[in-house]
């Protein structure tokens, strides 16, 4: 079975984003760039799954401009077998594209592939939409698992252990079905130098959103960016009594 | 036509307290407002629906098929009432999260995640990056389905309303899923979202045994128990309270973070509450910037003589 691997490229997560004196965006130049931890995890679970030889073979994909060919090197690196590159001429937010966009785009090609399962993260980490996953299945007609942290895959169902607001919820999705991962799903591997090096020589195919046959529906438009209402913190305390004399004279307790 | 409709969030059955924050981002609409409650012996979830001021049709789709709340039974149901509707709203918790980009989808239109603020029927605010940067957007879809951050907006009365109850016939069964099992947390303190106090631990608490201090103090303020990833990862908590970017984002009166360095995914969590108090050994550690009264302390000594003193 066909596992496919939607990745993000994003802003690294230990990178503090300032945002632009013009508020139009966050500033992004020269910032460092990663693959959003969620795919990260989303690939690891479907490389460990090839390697149980549950899964045949594992395909990665991402939508955006040539850069996003790091992400995929990321993922070969990895372990997946090919990577397909959706070229978009700028980043998907610049280009307008939102996650109804980028399901659309990858609706189209689940149908030329024809995976049994596509594992997404459930939220990268920039725009913190958590929404493609269940756009694409909605698109589909597939059924869902999000915010999962335990994966079991058959031959015909898929058994998925989801973090929801009461606890957990274990479903099982037949096939094929689509699958958004949480942080307690895995901890990606380490990769390594020799990795680095037969990344290299897998292939990564290349495709545009007309070769697709898509027309993606232009995403919400952003009109301004601001930075969050500063919090007046930083005050120090030397004595328990002293927090406490504090505390009840805020009246919180 | 404007006109709303909010997928109310059930816990248990019953009515949860997100659900009359929802609400309250619809009346900032100023469109008429109506309530889908769909689950499995909702009665009483109905019977306050009714009761709520603003609302003035509540539809009503009780039937254990949807005990699970599965966005493949709940997304076709509500996609199939949404004609006449400019706005689709529900909490952004797991359930609306799960659900509304699959409705959004359905529909062939964007969804917006975690709506912090109402700016006219088609634009609103929501936080992007971890809530480092607050983004205003607009939408043009004809409608505009929402998950709103209820810690954002204040709760609408729950009396003085009278709507009309509306039963929905069909039944919508997506044979795709199956329920096996859920392990839901039993607790008798606060829900952690709603709750006037709140007191985290990290993994500054060392185990499950040292986290027991988290909830001697919580009990002692009648507060919930909250976590960050660490504590979560390394086991001494369940996940279902974690608060930050990728958990619960809460906004209590008081937060009290326990071994806790305050990265910014934790941040993202609980920087809008509006006391925030912060013991830790480690001066540098992040977390005392956003905290109003910070303890350079060992938590061991510190948190008994805290809860001694209140
Ligand atoms: C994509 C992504 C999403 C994430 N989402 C979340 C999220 O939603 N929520 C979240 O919390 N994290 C999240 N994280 C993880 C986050 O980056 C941090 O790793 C995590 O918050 C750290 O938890 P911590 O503060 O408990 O642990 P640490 O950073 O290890 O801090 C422990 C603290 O305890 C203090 N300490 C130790 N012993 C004592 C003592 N005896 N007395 C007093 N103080 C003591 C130390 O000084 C230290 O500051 C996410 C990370 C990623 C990559
Ligand atoms: N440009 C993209 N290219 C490939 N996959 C993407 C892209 N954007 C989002 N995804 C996938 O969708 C998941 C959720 O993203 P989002 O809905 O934007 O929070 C990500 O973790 C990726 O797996």
């Amino acid at each position: 079975m066909k596992v496919l691997v939607p990745v993000k490229r994003v802003i690294d997560y230990n990178v503090r984003v300032r945002v632009k004196s013009d508020h139009s965006d966050v500033d992004l130049a020269n910032v460092k760039m990663a693959i959003n931890p969620f795919c990260e995890i989303a690939v690891e679970a479907a490389v460990r799954l090839r390697e149980d030889g549950k899964a045949s073979e594992v395909v990665a994909v991402s939508v955006g401009p040539k850069v996003v060919q790091e992400q995929l090197r990321t993922a070969l690196a990895m372990g997946a077998d090919r990577a397909i590159w959706i070229e978009t001429p700028e980043t998907p937010e610049t280009a307008g594209l939102g996650p109804l966009g980028i399901a659309q785009l990858l609706a189209a090609l689940v149908r030329e592939e024809q995976p049994g399962l596509v594992l997404l993260g459930k939220q990268s980490i920039d725009g913190d939409n958590n929404q493609t996953g269940q756009m694409l299945a909605g698109l589909l007609d597939y059924p869902q698992g999000t915010f999962v942290s335990g994966l079991e895959l058959g031959d015909e169902e898929v058994e998925v252990v989801r973090e929801i607001d009461g606890g957990l919820q274990t479903l099982a999705l037949r096939l094929p079905a689509v699958v958004t991962t949480d942080l307690r799903l895995n901890t990606p591997r380490f990769i390594r130098a020799p990795d680095i090096m037969k990344a290299r020589r897998k292939p990564i195919a290349h495709t545009a959103p007309e070769q697709l046959g898509v027309n993606p529906a232009p995403g919400p438009r952003t009109l301004a960016v601001h930075p969050p209402e500063p919090r007046a913190g930083g005050r120090r305390v030397e004595s328990v009594g002293e927090l406490v004399e504090h505390l009840r004279q805020a009246q919180v307790i | 036509m404007m006109r709303s409709l909010v997928i109310a969030d059930l816990d248990k059955g019953q009515l949860a307290a997100a659900t009359y924050h929802v609400i309250e981002a619809a009346r900032q609409l100023g469109a008429p407002c109506d309530l889908l409650v769909v689950g499995e012996g909702c009665a009483d979830a109905v019977t306050r629906a009714c009761a709520i001021a603003g609302i003035e049709r509540v539809l009503v789709a009780d039937d254990p098929v949807y005990a699970a709340s599965l966005a493949e039974n709940l997304a076709p149901l509500v996609v199939a009432v949404s004609a006449g509707y400019s706005h689709l709203l529900a909490a952004a918790g797991s359930v609306g999260k799960d659900l509304m980009p699959r409705v959004a989808a359905r529909l062939g239109v964007n969804q917006l995640s975690e709506v912090i603020g109402v700016e006219s029927s088609s634009r609103f605010r929501r936080p992007i990056y971890a809530g480092n940067a607050i983004a205003t957007v607009e939408s043009d879809d004809p409608v505009k389905v929402l998950t709103v951050r209820q810690t954002a907006f204040a709760a609408v009365e729950p009396r003085g309303g009278d709507a009309e109850r509306v039963e929905l016939e069909q039944v919508i069964e997506a044979p795709s899923t199956r329920l096996l099992g859920e392990q839901r947390a039993e607790s008798e303190r606060p829900e952690l979202t709603s709750a006037r106090v709140v007191v985290s631990g990290g993994r500054g608490l060392g185990s499950r045994e040292g986290f027991e201090l988290v909830y001697q103090l919580a009990d002692r303020l009648e507060a919930a128990v909250g976590a960050s990833r660490a504590a979560v990862d390394a086991g001494f908590v369940a996940n279902d309270l974690q608060v930050g970017q990728t958990g619960k984002v809460v906004a209590p009166e008081l937060y009290i973070a326990l071994g806790v360095s305050g990265a910014i995914q934790h941040l993202a969590g609980m920087k809008d509450s509006k006391v925030v108090v912060a013991i830790n050994k480690d001066p540098d550690a992040p977390i005392f910037q956003v905290a109003d009264y910070g303890l350079v302390a060992d938590l061991f000594e510190a948190v008994p003589e805290l809860i001694e003193q209140i």
